[in-house]
């Protein structure tokens, strides 16, 4: 049975590899990334073979410990990550509990995050080669500890199946996890800054986590060499402690998700709620706008982007507080808008098939298209104003305000014409509604990566004469700029919105059954 | 697929099917002639031929895979066709798209729904994006969720609704235009018997005051019971097609079914499955 089930994983990874030329292609180029940081990873596990002791138990310790906590975290934000062995596809098969265990533990390794785990822990090795005790204990250790990561994150997954079986956890969790991911870089430059010492901190710490499970495998080999056996034999009971304890966890929370199907109840509400739809005008065009606007609320594929387009200037921001150079926030307005801007530049990929209500209707390319960036502009031009207004207050530059609402008002209305084109022209792979807006769906591969790619410096190109503007604006502090360059995001940026209502709605118009019949294809 | 009309924009006239019932002066609501699709180097439909009269209830059935879905995607302007041409009311729906589609209210299978949107508001956008006023949106959403016994689950989310109330939401939407020709893919998969029920009567009601009704369906019985015709697609063919008594003749529809399309296995098979 635990050979069917590593068969059947293996079965699954082959597969999933014949869908597409170009998907190989992706992978082997993720695969040659991954083995780049790999061989990295290697390597300099080795080379701390030849620094002092003290120091590469501390590097060993810590990484490892952020490794397992990367294990635990990684799946509940991605929930769905790697379902190919979801044991709520086990249910109906009667298989024995200590082999699907053993099964869905040891398949864990056959992906491609576990395998590279186990190869670099196995790097560990190479760090005690010269200390005989310690190397069979690396090996012992590294083994125990990837399984630890293993299991603890399928623990995790089951115990919190339950719960993400609802909707709106499910829809809930991925948007609010998202705010300290992107608020990562700050909070660890700051806690860097406060940290002054780091060289006396980091070994502190390392001993700390090396009393915890997160770190008691990792350091065992660590003790070894430095010849405190007792030590060392505590932390592995520990360690073997946290693998039985999480094991049993899993059975448990396993058990329980078997014999308990997926379910979400919902309450039943009466009507007369329209939302949107009441404040939009009563045309298809304005339909849309509601529609779409409704989605940036509702669905956590385009919240996400509602929440990282205004926290991602204010990370700037924090960096910046360390040198007191508030420069960028001159161009916040822009980033932040560009960013709401580009993110309905698969909007038709997001639609999936529910689009077959567009084409069924019969809604002009016209409509479709400017309802959709309006509902964009409705959402992006008070936070670009918010910005532009925050940016000169703190930098005491209202002079040059018309400058950075110029550039604001440009990447607005250029982008917005350019993604009417971009969405009435491509589709994309997009995670599909429902989905976890972190899911990277395979078959993407490197062309539609491209595409974006493109499409984005595109983007750049179009907003180029408000930026030069505004940089020359500043570098000469000529205000004259400035106005230039708000007069130029108005007319410029009027014009490519104009243009590209109307030819991205006469190419929907033309497509559309041709856009269906490939976002049902991507589905 | 050899007599493929070449872009005229009037329909030819009605073929002499044993189908034409409806009055020989009243144009069919469906004429489609020539119709293919081939998905890569698989033959999905093969150049079928079929007028369905207006006034109709008209049955559509075949197995799993016989080009049921891919005819109707085409002939309800979603899929572009290879070949061939397809009128409703006489007008050519690839020709005039947006004059075909005002006539047409679509139930497709198998696509997602704007789930996000509340029954309510799924169904008011659908007659929005028709460019219907609100006041009239209004009411009929009203009638439509009343009378589909979804009045109380209004303001739910289209992803908190069941299987079935997901079709009765969808069929709604498609109802809102109040359309003079009605294409149901599969509408009553899923859907409880009361539901199923209520639906037909909306059909009979719908049929009897001049609209036309296609569907598609896997149930014959349900077929022959509600549709007074019916085609028989297998393998991209129209085996059969005509009024329900002159296919079935003296059989069941069922049993003309299983002796057109054929692959019943006879052996006796799975033996060691018999309890006793």
């Amino acid at each position: 049975m635990v050979a069917h089930l590593l068969r059947l994983k293996l079965l699954l990874l082959r597969n999933s590899l014949r869908r597409s030329p170009m998907q190989l292609v992706g992978i082997v180029v993720a695969g040659l990334y991954g083995l780049g940081i790999l061989v990295l990873a290697i390597v300099g596990l080795a080379a701390l073979s030849a620094v002092e002791l003290e120091v590469a138990k501390t590097v060993v310790v810590l990484a490892g410990a952020a490794v397992l906590v990367g294990w635990l975290v990684i799946p509940v934000l991605a929930a769905g990550v790697d379902t190919t062995l979801d044991p709520a596809r086990f249910v109906t098969f009667a298989v024995p509990m200590r082999e699907l265990l053993t099964g869905l533990a040891l398949s864990g390794f056959l992906g491609v995050p576990g395998a590279i785990t186990l190869l670099a822990a196995l790097g560990t090795i190479g760090t005690w080669w010269k200390h005989p005790a310690a190397m069979p204990a690396a090996l012992v250790c590294a083994v125990l500890a990837v399984l630890t990561c293993i299991v603890a994150s399928r623990a995790m997954t089951s115990a919190s199946a339950n719960l993400a079986s609802s909707r709106r956890f499910k829809d809930l969790s991925g948007v609010v996890l998202i705010v300290p991911l992107v608020l990562l870089g700050p909070i660890i430059t700051s806690l860097s800054q406060g940290l002054t010492n780091l060289a006396e901190y980091l070994p502190a710490l390392a001993r700390t986590v090396s009393w915890t499970p997160l770190g008691a495998a990792w350091s065992v080999p660590a003790d070894l060499a430095a010849g405190a056996y007792g030590e060392a034999g505590l932390k592995f009971l520990m360690a073997v402690g946290t693998l039985a304890a999480l094991t049993w966890l899993w059975k448990i929370s396993l058990a329980k998700a078997l014999v308990t199907p997926a379910h979400s109840s919902g309450v039943s509400r009466g009507g007369g709620r329209l939302g949107f739809f009441k404040l939009f005008p009563g045309t298809p065009t304005g339909a849309v706008a509601a529609r779409s606007l409704t989605y940036w609320f509702r669905d956590p594929r385009y919240s996400m982007g509602l929440i990282i387009a205004p926290v991602l200037p204010l990370v700037f921001m924090i960096s910046g507080a360390g040198s007191g150079n508030y420069a960028v926030l001159d161009f916040a307005a822009a980033i932040a808008v560009g960013l709401l801007v580009w993110s309905i530049s698969a909007d038709i990929s997001y639609d999936n098939t529910a689009f077959a209500l567009h084409v069924a209707t019969g809604v002009s390319g016209t409509a479709d298209r400017a309802g959709r960036a309006l509902a964009c502009a409705v959402l992006a031009l008070p936070l670009g104003l918010l910005y532009a207004l925050v940016g000169a207050a703190v930098n005491g530059t209202w002079a040059f305000l018309p400058g950075s609402l110029g550039l604001m008002i440009g990447t607005l209305l250029s982008g917005l014409g350019l993604v009417s084109v971009f969405s009435a022209r491509f589709t994309f792979n997009a995670p599909a509604p429902g989905d976890s807006p972190f899911k990277s769906r395979p078959g993407n591969g490197f062309a539609a990566g491209l595409m974006q790619l493109a499409g984005f410096a595109g983007f750049g190109v179009l907003v180029l004469p408000e930026l030069v503007l505004v940089v020359v604006a500043q570098g000469t502090r000529q205000v004259l700029f400035a106005w230039l360059a708000l007069a130029v995001g108005l007319v410029l940026g009027g014009v490519l919105f104009a243009g590209g209502l109307r030819v991205g709605g006469r190419l929907y118009t033309r497509r559309a059954p041709e856009l269906l019949l490939a976002v049902s294809r991507d589905a | 697929m050899t007599d493929a009309p070449k872009n005229s924009a009037s329909p030819p006239r009605p073929a002499p099917l044993p189908a034409a019932t409806g009055g020989i002066d009243a144009p069919p609501a469906l004429v489609i002639r020539g119709l293919a699709k081939r998905f890569g180097g698989k033959i999905a439909v093969n150049g079928i031929d079929l007028d369905v009269p207006s006034g109709s209830f008209y049955g559509l059935v075949g197995p799993n895979g016989a080009g049921k879905t891919t005819s109707l995607s085409m002939a309800t302007g979603l899929l572009r066709p290879d070949y061939g041409s397809v009128w409703v009311h006489g007008v050519n729906v690839w020709d005039h798209q947006l004059q075909a589609k005002k006539l047409m209210g679509i139930l497709p299978d198998g696509v997602r729904l704007f789930d996000r949107l509340s029954g309510e508001q799924l169904v008011t956008y659908a007659g929005l994006l028709r460019g219907m006023d609100r006041e009239t949106v209004a009411e009929r959403v009203k009638d439509l969720l009343a009378a589909l016994d979804l009045a109380k689950d209004a303001g739910t989310l289209v992803v908190d609704y069941s299987a079935g109330m997901t079709k009765k939401i969808a069929l709604a939407s498609a109802l809102i235009h109040a359309p003079r020709l009605l294409v149901l893919d599969e509408p009553f998969e899923s859907v409880d018997p009361i539901s199923a029920a209520n639906i037909r009567d909306i059909l009979q009601g719908y049929v009897s005051s001049g609209g036309t009704v296609i569907v598609s369906s896997h149930v014959m019985d349900l077929v022959q019971r509600m549709c007074d015709h019916v085609a028989v697609i297998a393998g991209g063919n129209v085996l059969a097609a005509g009024t329900v008594d002159d296919v079935r003749g003296a059989m069941s529809l069922e049993d003309k079914f299983v002796e057109l399309v054929g692959g019943r296995n006879q052996t006796e098979g799975l033996t060691w499955l018999r309890t006793s």
